[in-house]
């Protein structure tokens, strides 16, 4: 127990000093510097790796395949930027209609806290997008969770689909306003605070210490009895359930906490987009955060950090000048033309594929991962996989249940 | 003490059972031998909740367990074994064995039970921080008979613990069965491996396609010609 309690500190240690860098950058790096991007990316990173952890809490670690994971990333979305529009601006941004919703919580907690009630109405509202977007998952999770693997699929993506019809809904003009983009809410480009006449930026600091909050307590859930209920539930039905774990709250259990942290993974996006619009949340969303979810390793949290980071990092910053004509140096303008970086990032991931068939993380975790390549040596890919798939290896009576993890019945 | 009066389980159209009436007493070993399909597993996925049952009745000290839900019947202190081990391939043996006091909230007797399960099956501890996929055949049933007891069970059923495993292996599981038992926990055995069942069983029941045909001490029905014809073979 002890060597976990040091574990423990280790990490709570590694978290601090992350967050001081992140800090730190965020006075460094001027958005409009050449490095800039590095902190647009962070941002971003982080909303995606938290979106990516929140599903494969569902999909990796309770085997559920569920894809409706953009749509409750706008219900958050939404539900964040409806709360914290400031009432000067709710007229112009609701140009069309007459907004129903006449309230913010940033606003209505700085009248009376000040300064600080800003901050307390953004935590409030934040919260409160992930508590919407789970009571919608616990709605849509009575019905639904009875389906099992690909028709899972299939209606959670449907009702995410649903969801975004309803919220373009002309008729929902009031409260969503309809098909139009919603602004002017408390957005992370914003959150400065001047002390004197020192201005301290938050806007990437913000975002990455929700993300890392959030997946801290993910961790938690995974490494506790309720996490331990989730892989067995995944790993054999009948046999959980002959332990006494109830298979349907179980199952709504995950959709609700997973769905939770989506609808706070949407309201980041917002925070971090500095607008809340429909048509964003996409099943090309969902898609993207599959594709990270899998990179990185089903059922791996770490692996879905990196994963999203590579991806986000990879799409939005280093592989950009393969659109715009000069890349590492080697100027290519007839080459290098819009849409050929989705070219080279197609390459790249089949490379992955090929090297990391379960992921680059595996099932396994950052510490157990690092030991491994101690032992083997970071490229030795065949120690490395066989460490991975020794599950596979030793128990070939278990293998096709294992492996055909995500569509059993 | 379990009690099963009467009881009829359909699978469809299917009658599996056809009242079948029997008796566990406290702290001694029951077996249930018969061919495929005689309804030896629904007997026990009926009482451990798994399966409903058409009619009849499951008393287990002096509560009426038909209808009752699968958690309340484990918390109730029945647990089962699931035919062909199923243990949680992806989880270390710690987990596994963790699992199996899901619905206990007693942390500091949950780890003493741990170490009395370690001590039960050495070979777990061993491998205690191993995936419960990498372990042989006879260790995945030790790990599914220790989860089982993680729920501190009065009563511990079986199902096959012999499927499989090569014929020291089940020795090993046969004189586990003993040792559970002199602990004092209850076991209801359902067995293919008609020799090894009798030779431990202090009462045993003969099933055939839903109906129990037979009943006796382990050593009677082990004599009895009849079942030496069925289900031992006739070597001499």
């Amino acid at each position: 127990m002890n060597k976990t309690k040091k574990n423990n500190y280790i990490a709570l240690i590694l978290i601090v000093v992350f967050m001081l860098v992140i800090f730190a950058l965020d006075q460094l790096i001027k958005p409009t510097d050449s490095l800039g991007m590095l902190l647009t990316v962070l941002q971003k990173g982080s909303v995606y790796a938290l979106a990516a952890v929140s599903m494969n809490l569902l999909n990796g670690f309770t085997g559920l395949f569920s894809l409706g994971h953009a749509g409750f990333m706008l219900i958050g979305a939404y539900t964040y930027a409806i709360f914290t529009i400031p009432s000067a601006e709710r007229d112009t941004v609701y140009q069309y209609f007459d907004a129903a919703i006449r309230f913010s919580f940033p606003e209505a907690f700085s009248n009376v806290l000040g300064p600080f009630g800003t901050v307390l109405g953004v935590i409030v509202a934040v919260i409160l997008a992930g508590l919407i977007a789970t009571v919608f998952a616990y709605l849509i999770g009575l019905p639904v969770l009875k389906l099992k693997s690909d028709y899972l699929a299939i209606a959670t993506l449907g009702f995410a689909e649903i969801i975004r019809a309803i919220f373009q809904w002309e008729k929902l003009g009031p409260v969503t306003n309809g098909s139009n983009l919603l602004k002017g809410f408390v957005r992370t480009s914003t959150m400065q605070l001047t002390i004197g006449n020192v201005t301290l930026s938050f806007s990437t600091f913000v975002p990455v210490l929700i993300a890392v909050i959030c997946i801290t307590l993910i961790v938690l859930l995974v490494n506790s009895t309720y996490g331990r209920a989730f892989k067995a539930v995944r790993d054999d039905e009948v046999a959980a359930e002959a332990m006494g774990i109830n298979l349907a709250k179980t199952k709504q259990l995950s959709f609700c906490i997973s769905s939770f942290f989506a609808g706070i993974a949407g309201a980041m996006m917002a925070m971090v987009l500095s607008i809340a619009q429909a048509s964003n949340f996409k099943v090309s969303m969902t898609y993207e955060i599959l594709l990270m979810v899998v990179l990185g390793g089903i059922g791996s949290i770490s692996g879905s950090v990196i994963g999203a980071l590579l991806f986000i990092f990879s799409s939005e910053w280093w592989l950009r000048g393969l659109d715009s004509g000069s890349f590492l140096g080697i100027n290519a303008p007839t080459v290098f033309r819009n849409g050929f970086r989705l070219v080279v990032f197609s390459v790249i991931i089949m490379i992955v594929v090929l090297f990391f068939s379960k992921g680059i993380m595996g099932d396994k975790e950052l510490p157990e991962k690092i030991r491994n390549w101690k032992k083997n040596g970071l490229f030795n890919f065949k120690a490395n996989r066989k460490d991975l798939g020794n599950v596979l290896d030793s128990a070939p009576d278990e293998s096709a249940g294992h492996s055909g993890r995500r569509s059993k019945s | 003490m379990l009690s099963i009066k009467d009881l009829y389980v359909n699978y469809g159209g299917i009658n599996a059972l056809r009242g079948i009436s029997l008796n566990v007493p406290d702290g001694k070993i029951v077996t249930l031998i018969g061919a495929n399909g005689a309804g030896k597993s629904t007997t026990l996925r009926t009482i451990s909740g798994l399966v409903r049952a058409k009619s009849g009745s499951i008393v287990w000290n002096d509560t009426e367990l038909t209808g009752k839900s699968i958690d309340s019947i484990v918390s109730g202190g029945i647990a089962m074994v699931p035919e062909g081990r199923r243990v949680f391939s992806d989880l270390t043996v710690l987990e596994n064995l963790k699992i199996g006091a899901y619905l206990r909230k007693d942390k500091e007797q949950i780890e003493k039970d741990i170490d009395w399960v370690y001590s039960l099956f050495p070979r777990l501890k061993e491998r205690s921080w191993q995936y419960a996929g990498t372990l042989s055949g006879g260790e995945q049933q030790m790990l599914a008979v220790g989860r089982a007891l993680m729920s501190k069970p009065k009563l511990i059923m079986m199902d096959e613990p012999s499927l499989g495993l090569a014929p020291l292996v089940v020795q090993d599981i046969f004189s586990i069965i003993r040792t559970i038992n002199q602990e004092g926990v209850t076991v209801l055995l359902v067995e293919q491996n008609a020799n090894m069942a009798l030779k431990v069983a202090d009462i045993a029941y003969v099933l055939e396609t839903g109906v129990i045909t037979m009943t006796g001490t382990g050593a009677e029905l082990l004599s009895d010609p009849k079942v030496r014809e069925a289900y031992l073979g006739k070597s001499n």
